[in-house]
């Protein structure tokens, strides 16, 4: 016994006994496995273990952030031009697009009966790098960057360059864990763009695949179809651009149409993505979800709002209707 | 009763399995992720059956809540999977070492299964069950693998 103990590996005699050991780390194991399932005190925990495993997470991701550095580093100025020109000519197209924005923002907002066009619906971005993978049938998850320490909150809308990504599920203070659209566990409200017929879109495990699975077998969806963010479900504001719809199966047999559909965004190379904060009172923002607790003011204070419209609803009436 | 122990520093273990759950998180490609070998609970039954005093039962569920934050895992999965599988390594120590390497490798490949069965029973427990055949494989990859792993470990401090 003598002979083992030296520095670090010298333990206390308790090691002569596995069991207790073991039943003592397994109930705690099981402690953390139960409070883990509920909201509580647990997610302080999570929280600070998250923030202590950073350094391993930011240990696996430095080989491909100094490949990265050293890539930059290192390009010619051949490729530097290249990229230059390639970005002006994606700027100046944007410049075009652009041109009619603002005349379309302010016919939006007559159209709506505003007398002044929206404020913007993001008012603040952040890009967040990924720096860790985890991509399973069972688990479409990134590890990112950003954590509360700058101001990311669970839940947040996350996008690329091209369409939705997902939100994010869980956040440490220097990192955050975002759920892919594609993950099993995950279901984003959606519509079609083309006849805006609602319906909701969920992952299929492997990245690149999303599954409408609760349209009837009637319904009107073509290949090709462009599915965007309805707004529904108090996470992702409306009209973000999801998903294109590769493949329809109409079975005679089954109520509904097995429906796919390829997401927009690049899920599986990002490495460079975009958190986003909306402006609440927006008419495209999400609307957060009701607590059941808090539903009984909702209903208290809907009578003296609808007091309050109703008589400029009977204004506008007898012009809106025809004699 | 402890007889034939190597003298193992607490540096050397705690190296290892940190460089093994490193190993564990860098994104690999869809087809080699699915094989991939469980290289941490490789190590950690390395140690534990090889010098049961310094890579105990606390290894396994350190580095198992470690993974289960990492991956973002419910919090205690792999903790219990790896302090399980630990406890068996620790208990069993004297059966499983001086083996030919073949009857190592059949160890391993029972602990594999039996870590990757726990996990398999909380994710049905909570929830979320994945009932492929996929989920088995890193067990008969890393029982596979299991004589590279000793042996590679085995360099890495003098031998008994």
């Amino acid at each position: 016994m003598a002979f083992s103990g030296r520095g670090p590996s010298h333990r206390s005699s308790r090691d002569s006994a596995p069991g207790p050991r073991f039943a003592l780390f397994a109930l705690l194991s099981l402690i953390c496995l139960y409070y883990d399932q509920r909201d509580g005190w647990m997610g302080t925990v999570r929280y600070a273990l998250q923030g202590t495993v950073y350094p391993v997470q930011w240990l696996v991701n430095s080989p491909f952030a100094g490949w990265q550095a050293l890539r930059s580093s290192f390009s010619t100025r051949d490729d530097l031009r290249r990229e230059i020109a390639q970005l002006r000519e994606q700027q100046s197209d944007m410049a075009v697009a652009a041109l009619r924005m603002e005349a379309l923002q302010h016919e939006n907002a007559q159209l709506r009966g505003l007398n002044q066009a929206l404020p913007p619906l993001v008012t603040r971005r952040l890009a967040a790098e990924v720096i860790n993978i985890e991509l399973s049938p069972v688990k479409q998850r990134l590890m990112l960057n950003q954590g509360r320490r700058a101001g990311a909150f669970q839940g947040q809308a996350v996008v690329d360059a091209r369409g939705l990504l997902g939100q994010l599920a869980r956040v440490g203070p220097w990192s955050s864990e975002l759920i892919l659209i594609t993950d099993p566990e995950h279901a984003v409200p959606v519509q079609i763009a083309r006849n805006g017929l609602r319906s909701i879109a969920v992952g299929a495990g492997n990245s690149g695949e999303l599954l409408l699975p609760y349209l009837p077998v009637n319904s009107d969806v073509k290949p090709g179809d462009l599915l965007v963010t309805s707004g529904l479900g108090g996470v992702f504001p409306a009209g973000y651009p999801v998903a294109t719809v590769t493949g329809i199966k109409r079975d005679p047999v089954l109520l509904l149409t097995q429906v796919r559909a390829r997401p927009l965004a690049t899920l599986e190379r990002d490495r460079e993505i975009m958190l986003l904060w909306f402006d609440a009172s927006h008419a495209a923002a999400p609307v957060a979800p009701v607590a059941s607790d808090t539903l009984p003011q909702v209903t208290l204070g809907a009578p003296s709002d609808a007091a309050e419209s109703e008589p400029a609803a009977e204004d506008t009436s007898p012009e809106a209707t025809p004699p | 009763m402890n007889f034939g122990s190597p003298r193992i520093s607490g540096w050397l273990v705690y190296g290892t399995a940190v460089a093994a759950l490193l190993l564990t998180l860098v994104p690999l490609p869809d087809l080699l992720a699915v094989i991939r070998p469980p290289l941490l609970v490789m190590t950690v039954l390395y140690w534990s059956t090889l010098a049961p005093r310094t890579g105990g039962i606390f290894i396994g569920f350190a580095f198992g809540l470690a993974l289960d934050i990492i991956q973002g895992e419910q919090l205690g999965q792999h903790a219990l999977a790896l302090s399980f599988v630990t406890y068996l390594a620790v208990r069993l120590h004297l059966l499983a070492r001086a083996k030919p390497l073949f009857e190592q490798s059949l160890f391993a490949l029972i602990a594999l299964l039996l870590y990757e069965f726990v996990l398999w029973a909380i994710d049905g427990w909570s929830g979320h069950p994945l009932n492929s055949v996929l989920r088995w494989l890193p067990a008969f990859s890393g029982a596979a693998l299991w004589p590279v792993v000793a042996g590679l470990l085995g360099r890495t401090h003098s031998p008994r």
